[in-house]
């Protein structure tokens, strides 16, 4: 057990000394000084044992296999690190005179182009920080553009049931109306259901292609073309791009507006739940509406920050997570469009590869199985022959086993969902390592099914009480103070 | 391909127990006019190349190393121990994803439940989310929050004139499709007496800045005063503050703040030209379940032992989806663990230092700009770190012969968002500042009332 960082604490040890000042002194206001702050007193070396000893509790990309559905998590080259850290990039202030930044500019303007091209779009705003963020930019895009159209009665969202939470939620926020659209048995859009809600009311469709199942949406274009016959725009929700890019334009296929997941797609890391980046890309008819500002080039040839004609507004204060943006434009470049092609292919080769896998074994269920599969796949943590087995327990034996569990319990259309994401950056050997974990655990799950519900049993700790935390909250622990 | 790892061996086998003879049948579902578009893109580069681009464009840019900066307004040059660096670029951090196996995220779950707590103990708020994506759209979520603490959801917003205008900017995105009747900012010398008048049962949340937009500091007394006229009429008070200044000064939960947001990037963060950066969300312990983001909270595990777990879930879109407290999935995950670094690494006594560093460095720096002729500090109240300076030349040119003479990033200049100040600049001063540097400014400012801008030569 790591302590808890306040009793690391003892009065009168520092991490850090500062200078005294060097000018003469100001007496400070004494009516608005705090009384007590109650922050750590901690010498250096041990603030970096904890921090250390606690990054060893944690399973990452670079410790292992990590096939976290809809997440990307694929290997995350170092050179991006190094890039980002680069004194130019890292150390100037976003409200630099424009004169004094081109070198920076200049990146951000090649990648809103270079995603353009990707995507099949005619314009790009790095502002959005996540893919949620692009979401919520997107959507309102969609909203004003119906406005200025004299179409601002439209209020509904079509949004299919397999998709992520966050296109829902950034309806709402948008102050639209969520429509749910039913998935057919072959993992595609319900097309009467669709066309029974193309009214005069529509704002746009959210559509996720892949889905969320998987799978390459077949109807794709007839889709776009009667959402738009309806007077609606087509979302794309950017979080499955990898399994496309070289293979298919959402341009091309009649997505009005895009999301990329920089930190999934182009190899930005995690960071432990972010920070993301979410760039939103548009056709011609709606680039005046995009959050801004964006990068332009004048006539001299100079970058300049640009806010289109009739922008959404600012999303984020200044620019967009730029960090993320060196990463991702170091990525794009060292592959170029044959390397992107690759990326695709291998992603959904890795997919497919594992899919087949398990279904010659047979031990868990794949409802789309008869298709094949773009970059993920998914599966159910349904046994025959152990019945009292839930995915929940076999994600948990999954960890005794050295892997990073898939997503589970999600898409919500699919009972007991094992939705798994191998991404291209795995060799075939981890992909067999994986295939025969999960066989030896269907076969536990038969024979000491006890090992399952009690597991994992190598972790750092035991399985968690999650209902016991949200009964009574604890939040924060600060001495002197009850628990919050 | 480096990181694509299969040799031709690998895929052959792999495609043999797929049962296809070649990579494009997996991609039959995809209409054949639009399969495998050429992509107009820059041909590959390897590492060293790639590299050799990058630094090249990285050189375009003049940095914090090249030039004395004092310019702030919203992004800081605060000075980040190397003990961050070194735990952030831990591979078990930053190639980890949000924490959804707690078993095997212990790492990042204790990191930001202790950050939690210090951002608590920082603000006096009960509790802290773990992260919003930055100050601008922490505020934007506090307001969104801010409406549904009524039944039915209050509609109308008060936004202090000297909140950040890009904060402002952003609460006007997010809500655009609201019908909410944003005001209080039309007019720019709107103080927070007359905030307060503007409040009503119709309220539901005044937005205010300390030290604001301007670097006043607003004292306990005049705060105390606007949470309690606010409160009087049901609404909440959501103070954005600046993390650094709470190293010294009363935290807003001393003063009955119910939401307090802060752009974190100056606890340990970088410039990074604007971002990724840290909104910091704290609020009181019965906004809890209205509260948006990830929540990391206490638990014990089957053996008994602490352990960690995000929690109350339900308030967030993969559970609630439409019916959520907010859209957001990833964070700033990262950034707050790097202000959870620097907060332990500064600890009680570094922060303090900071932030007295700030304090009297700006004030002797506003001391001989304000004895210039021709300069005026307009700084009513005492202030932090920052100051407003009227000039007797426009800002623009002002820094222009600051940076092209001198090799100083002057101040943020002020004509475009409070024309009323005139020709005036906001100056920021840091611990990171030197003496020499101020005593730069102050001659160079010297120089440019002299009339002696062109020719430059004659300046020397």
């Amino acid at each position: 057990m790591e302590p808890f960082i306040y009793d690391l604490s003892r009065p009168g040890r520092r991490g850090v000394d500062m200078p005294d000042p060097d000018v003469p002194l100001t007496p400070l206001p004494s009516e608005y000084l705090r009384d007590d702050l109650p922050l750590p007193e901690i010498n250096e070396a041990e603030v970096v044992r904890h921090y250390i000893r606690l990054s060893q509790k944690n399973y990452a990309v670079d410790k292992g296999f990590y096939p976290l559905g809809s997440c990307t998590m694929k290997y995350n080259p170092k050179i991006n690190e190094r890039m980002a850290r680069l004194p130019g990039f890292a150390q100037i202030h976003p409200l630099q005179d424009p004169s004094t930044v081109q070198g920076a500019m200049q990146l951000m303007y090649e990648l809103q182009q270079m995603l353009a091209e990707i995507a099949g779009l005619a314009a790009v705003s790095l502002q959005p920080a996540a893919g949620a963020h692009g979401e919520l930019s997107g959507v309102l895009i969609m909203r004003a553009a119906q406005v200025a159209r004299g179409q601002g009665h439209r209020h509904k969202i079509l949004v299919p049931d397999s998709a992520h939470g966050t296109n829902p939620a950034s309806t709402t926020m948008s102050g639209l109306t969520v429509v749910e659209i039913p998935s057919g048995a072959d993992g595609n859009v319900d097309m009467d259901a669709l066309k029974a809600q193309l009214d005069d009311q529509v704002v746009g469709l959210m559509i996720t292609n892949p889905s969320t199942l998987g799978l390459f949406e077949q109807h794709i274009v007839e889709v776009c073309r009667l959402v738009h016959e309806a007077g609606g725009f087509v979302y794309g929700d950017g979080a499955n791009l990898n399994a496309i890019m070289g293979i298919a334009r959402p341009g091309d296929l009649g997505i009005d507006v895009l999301h990329f997941n920089l930190h999934k797609t182009f190899s930005t890391p995690h960071g432990g739940g972010g920070p993301g980046s979410g760039p939103v890309g548009v056709t011609a008819e709606l680039a005046d509406f995009l959050p801004g500002p964006i990068v332009a080039q004048n006539e001299a040839g100079e970058y300049v920050w640009m806010m289109p004609a009739r922008s959404i507004g600012r999303v984020k204060a200044f620019h967009g997570n730029f960090g993320m943006h060196v990463r991702a434009y170091t990525y794009i470049r060292m592959h170029g469009a044959e390397g992107l092609r690759r990326v695709s292919e291998d992603a959904v080769l890795n997919a497919n590869y594992l899919q087949a896998l398990l279904k010659q074994r047979g031990d868990y269920p794949i409802p789309h199985g008869d298709r094949f599969c773009m970059h993920e796949f998914v599966a159910q943590g349904r046994i025959a022959g152990a019945e009292g087995v839930h995915t929940l327990d076999i994600a948990k034996r999954l960890i005794d086993y050295g892997f990073h569990p898939p997503t589970i319990y999600f898409p919500l259309i699919v009972p007991e969902a094992l939705m798994i994401e191998p991404t291209e950056t795995e060799t075939k050997e981890t992909l067999d390592a994986f295939a025969d974990a999960l066989t030896a655990i269907a076969h536990e799950a038969r024979t000491d099914p006890e090992r399952l519900h009690t597991a994992p049993h190598t972790a750092p700790v035991r399985r968690l009480d999650e209902v016991r935390a949200a009964r009574q909250p604890i939040l924060a622990r600060v001495p002197g103070r009850e628990p919050a | 391909m480096r990181y694509t790892p299969h040799t031709d061996a690998d895929r052959r086998a792999m495609m043999a127990t797929i049962g296809i003879a070649d990579v494009a049948e997996l991609f039959a579902d995809v209409p054949a006019a639009y399969r495998f578009p050429p992509l107009n893109l820059p041909a590959p580069l390897t590492e060293m190349e790639v590299a050799r681009e990058l630094e090249a464009l990285a050189e375009e840019n003049t940095h914090m190393g090249q030039v004395a900066c004092f310019l702030g307004a919203g992004a800081y040059n605060h000075f980040i121990p190397a003990v961050v660096d070194v735990v952030i670029s831990r591979s078990e951090f930053y190639t980890a994803y949000t924490p959804y196996q707690p078993e095997i995220s212990q790492g990042t779950l204790q990191a930001m439940f202790e950050y939690q707590s210090m951002v608590a103990a920082l603000t006096g708020m009960d509790a802290a989310n773990a992260s919003h994506y930055d100050g601008a759209t922490a505020v934007a979520e506090a307001v969104i929050m801010a409406l549904h603490v009524h039944r039915p959801p209050r509609k109308k917003v008060l936004l202090s004139p000297v909140l950040h205008p890009q904060y402002r900017a952003v609460v006007r995105t997010y809500t655009q499709g609201m019908g909410l009747r944003i005001l209080g900012d039309e007019q720019p010398d709107t103080d927070f007496h007359a905030l307060a008048a503007l409040c009503d049962e119709e309220t539901a949340v005044v937005v205010v800045q300390n030290p604001d937009f301007l670097g006043q500091l607003h004292s306990p007394a005049e705060m105390r005063d606007l949470a309690a006229a606010v409160h009087a009429h049901g609404a909440l008070l959501a103070v954005s503050v600046d993390p650094i200044s709470l190293g010294l000064f009363t935290p807003p939960g001393a003063y009955g703040a119910d939401i307090v947001t802060a752009e974190g990037q100056a606890l340990g963060n970088s410039l990074s030209f604007g971002g990724p950066y840290l909104g910091i969300f704290a609020f009181r312990n019965e906004l809890v379940r209205r509260s948006s983001g990830r929540l990391v909270g206490e638990t014990v595990d089957a053996d008994g032992a602490c352990g960690y777990v995000l929690t109350l879930s339900t308030r967030e879109q993969h559970i609630r989806r439409g019916k959520a407290t907010s859209n957001i999935c990833t964070n700033q995950g990262l950034n707050a663990l790097a202000a959870a670094v620097y907060l332990a690494v500064m600890g009680k006594q570094g922060l303090r230092k900071v932030a007295e560093l700030c304090w009297h460095k700006a004030h002797y720096a506003a001391d001989r700009i304000a004895a210039i002729p021709g300069y005026e500090v307009l700084a009513p109240k005492p202030f932090f770190k920052e100051f407003v300076v009227r000039c007797p030349r426009p800002v623009a040119d002002i820094n222009r012969f600051l940076l092209d003479e001198y090799g100083i990033i002057g101040g943020y200049d002020l004509s475009h968002d409070y024309p009323h100040l005139g020709q005036a600049m906001l100056l920021c001063v840091t611990e990171m500042n030197t003496t020499d540097e101020i005593e730069d400014l102050v001659q160079a400012l010297n120089e440019v009332t002299e009339s002696r801008l062109i020719p430059l030569e004659e300046v020397f």
